[in-house]
């Protein structure tokens, strides 16, 4: 063991900051990281045993003990639970012979669940061994697990390939793309490095004031101005960095799979677009683990560039150095999360930073960074090819262009569009054949439960502001339970615990939640929910914890006759049993459990 | 009109609270002339003699002798106030609460280095005594609970600018420093 990591930790660069490269290697080479690895590569790296734990401990895809040979994860995001997750899960069970959380005893097959990878619109979906198995059935489930008695490769029990990129040699996946509605900008004709050759003859200010005027906001959900970013990193002194932000995580979005599939060449083309802008000599993407299947994919497409001189020295003869690099992530949706993001890269646990500084002053490795959302580079890239006010002239006043949606659930066109921004959510669910619909999630778990009286409002930032997810929810089901439970199962498990306000109230949110489906809630618990989830806005540190509550705030402000036909309407009602209370510790002194009232 | 009746009482508490609220000093003069105490340690009034206006109670519920009295206080007072982080949401009393209770009593009269002798391995069960909960619980898990002040303990100013609030009808101010923590 002892010489295979030695080797590991020399090929990912020997350096703290590859803490994670070094993790991910160990992981699949032993399928665990073990406290042998742990104390070789702190002394190898020169930091303590504690610095690898904690790295370690905080991404879902390290294991201190062995995961299988054949290590199931499978999606347990809403999505994948409207399309029948539950009967996928309950057959893997039945095959493997172990539940949820458990390895075989012969450590062949391991099953655990994980959060959205990305495939909401080819749900249930899992990863086994990061091939990614999509549309599952009970009878898939037969064949993969019984593929896995007779030895057979992960790759190997792949049915069939995806269109697109999803068959290349170096992708071999089943994922489908389903663009079912291309736009100008990003899913448009694309002429790969046309437009680096003309930004490298622009002065790298007037790339900027180009991107500028079109006034394009970041596509990564929070909206920033793109063009300010870039300026204001332009305006810092020293080394600099552009990141590209492709750890899609928001549960229901999967329009950067896409484009990293279909437009890896134009993501790349915009970073070094970006890099040229503000002045920077290296760009790195960070790539969620989940899309690990396509990373051999985007390291070929680099090489080809760097081939072709779209990257590396002197790019096109015009005296421009820029590199790129992907960073992997390792499981963890905060790690979408800028800071974080950062945190990440240096090879540390995910946990956001204070701000200020901004990432424009002291980014990764302190040093000044642009960090954009993958579609956000795309649409650069078309606005220096076209010009800004090309670009400006789509969509509304404040959101100008196009937006790529990733659009799932219970309709019967799921997949990715590129619409101009200012459709609005009945027109939407027209475009995607829905019909019998309660309510639209727009922007993922924390956005916004849309309920039909306000499906006139329009997809835009000053409205309905969305990085891309949209869940179509239909009448059958059960929003408490089947959307709000499961989303706050979800901020309970990925809240990095810095905030003691996200730490717990997500926690207390989700028990209040699971005690009204329970049929347990009473009315003022419902006011409750509302006024905690505001404090834990005003508290915490990041966006996470900022907009965790709203699964449980915006449904209870656009759905409250359904909390109320499920609530008691008293003041007050206790939990507690008392004959329960006493049993144990009766037992224990041996005497009756008789309390004498 | 007659002056608002009080009672108190220590559940699974240390009687922290209880010493805050003796340190308001030379104001419990001035609070006896405002109130009148019931049920509470403080004038050693065991049982209710009369119905009450305000509860205070300091400590969470760790035994079935802790819930009776709170339900006592809870039928005997208007208004009822959990009093310190025991009373609110456990407090150091609930660190046992991720331990099973056999192994917290087995530490306790059994194996712990304290213990002594005890070789008929006697356990407290006689039937007078009252029987530990599996947990630690705080007040309002198991009655309605009006107020909460908070604090370990809740610092004497804060206890006395409520109390006088609370008599007087007058609005609560609370300055910052009397509820930050750290
Ligand atoms: C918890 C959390 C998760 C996030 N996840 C992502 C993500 O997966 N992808 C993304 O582009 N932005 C994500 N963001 C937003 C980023 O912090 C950041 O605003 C964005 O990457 C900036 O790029 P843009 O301006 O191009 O949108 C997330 C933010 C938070 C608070
Ligand atoms: S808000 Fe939540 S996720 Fe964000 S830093 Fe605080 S604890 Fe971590
Ligand atoms: S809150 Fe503090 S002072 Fe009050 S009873 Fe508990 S431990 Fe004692």
């Amino acid at each position: 063991m002892e010489e295979k990591i030695k080797s590991i930790i020399k090929t990912s660069g020997n350096s703290p900051d590859r803490l994670m490269d070094i993790l991910l290697s160990v992981q699949k080479e032993f399928r665990c990281v073990p406290e042998e690895a742990v104390s070789l590569i702190a002394s190898a790296l020169g930091i303590s045993e504690a610095d690898v734990n904690q790295t370690k401990t905080f991404y879902h895809f390290f294991s201190s003990k062995p995961v299988g040979k054949y290590a199931v994860y499978l999606n347990n995001a809403a999505v994948s639970g409207m399309m029948g997750m539950a009967e996928v899960a309950d057959e893997f069970e039945k095959q493997a012979g172990i539940k949820f959380g458990e390895t075989t005893p012969d450590g062949l097959i391991s099953l655990d669940y994980t959060a959205c990878i990305g495939m909401s619109d080819q749900e249930p979906a899992a990863l086994i061994n990061s091939v990614v198995f999509t549309e599952l059935t009970r009878e898939k489930v037969k064949e993969i697990v019984a593929g896995m008695k007779e030895g057979k490769t992960v790759e190997s029990m792949v049915p069939e390939y995806g269109d697109g990129n999803n068959a290349h040699p170096l992708v071999k996946s089943m994922v489908k793309n389903n663009i079912r509605k291309a736009g100008p900008v990003c899913l448009g004709d694309y002429d790969a490095g046309k437009t680096l050759s003309k930004a490298l003859s622009m002065n790298p200010k007037d790339v900027i004031s180009e991107v500028q005027k079109s006034n394009l906001r970041g596509r990564g959900g929070a909206g920033f101005p793109t063009g300010l970013k870039w300026l204001f990193c332009s305006q810092e002194s020293g080394e600099r960095y552009v990141i590209c932000n492709a750890d899609e995580g928001e549960p229901g979005t999967f329009k950067d799979r896409v484009l990293l599939t279909e437009r890896a060449k134009m993501i790349f083309e915009g970073m070094t677009i970006a890099g040229w802008a503000i002045g920077a000599k290296e760009g790195i993407v960070y790539l969620r683990y989940e899309y690990d299947y396509l990373l051999k994919f985007l390291n070929s497409i680099l090489d080809e560039m760097r081939e072709k001189n779209m990257l590396g020295k002197n790019i096109m003869g015009k005296g421009f150095d820029y590199d790129i690099r992907i960073q992997s992530g390792a499981g963890a949706y905060v790690c979408g999360e800028e800071s974080a993001l950062i945190e990440s890269t240096e090879g540390k646990r995910g946990e956001p930073r204070n701000r200020p500084p901004f990432p424009t002053q002291s980014g990764y490795n302190e040093k000044p960074t642009i960090i954009n959302n993958v579609e956000t580079f795309c649409s650069a890239v078309k606005i220096v090819e076209k010009g800004g006010e090309w670009f400006s002239n789509m969509g509304t006043e404040e959101s100008s262009g196009t937006k790529l949606l990733s659009i799932s659930g219970d309709c019967k066109q799921p997949g990715v569009y590129e619409v101009e921004w200012g459709m609005t959510i009945k027109e939407m669910l027209d475009m995607v054949d829905a019909t019998d619909v309660q309510a639209v999630q727009v922007a993922g778990p924390s956005g916004v439960c849309v309920p039909p009286s306000q499906f006139s409002r329009k997809i835009a930032i000053e409205d309905l502001a969305t990085g891309g997810s949209m869940i179509v929810v239909g009448k059958q089901r059960d929003l408490i339970k089947d959307i709000v439970l499961n989303f706050m199962e979800f901020f309970e498990d990925e809240s990095c615990g810095s905030c003691i306000t996200c730490r717990s109230f997500n926690m207390i949110l989700r028990r209040m939640v699971e005690k009204i489906v329970e049929g347990r809630g009473i009315k003022p618990d419902l006011d409750n929910m509302v006024q905690w989830g505001e404090i834990m806005r005003n508290t915490s540190r990041c966006g996470l914890g900022q907009t965790s509550a709203n699964p449980v705030s915006t449904t209870i402000s656009n759905f409250r006759e359904l909390y109320e036909s499920k609530v008691k309407d008293v003041d007050f009602q206790s939990d507690f049993d008392m004959k329960k209370a006493i049993i144990e510790s009766c037992e224990a002194v041996g005497r009756p459990p008789v309390v004498h009232e | 009109m007659s002056k608002p009746i009080i009672a108190t009482a220590s559940l699974a508490g240390c009687f922290g609270c209880h010493m805050s609220l003796l340190d308001i000093d030379d104001r419990i003069l001035k609070l006896i002339e405002l109130v009148e105490f019931n049920k509470s340690p403080i004038d050693d009034i065991k049982t209710f003699t009369k119905q009450c206006d305000i509860g205070l109670i300091e400590g969470g519920c760790c035994n079935t002798e802790n819930i009776e009295v709170l339900k006592e206080f809870r039928k005997h007072c208007k208004i009822l106030i959990s009093v310190g982080e025991c009373a609110i949401m456990g407090g150091l009393p609930a660190m046992r609460n991720g331990i099973p209770v056999k192994e917290c009593l087995d530490e306790a009269y059994l194996d712990g280095p304290t213990v002594g002798e005890n070789k008929e391995k006697i356990m407290p069960n006689d039937e007078e005594l009252p029987i530990i909960t599996d947990k630690v619980y705080p007040l309002h898990e198991i009655v309605k609970v009006d107020y909460y002040l908070p604090g370990c303990p809740p610092s004497a100013d804060l206890l006395w600018e409520a109390l006088v609030a609370l008599v007087t009808g007058k609005e609560l101010e609370i300055p910052y420093e009397l509820i930050k923590f750290d």
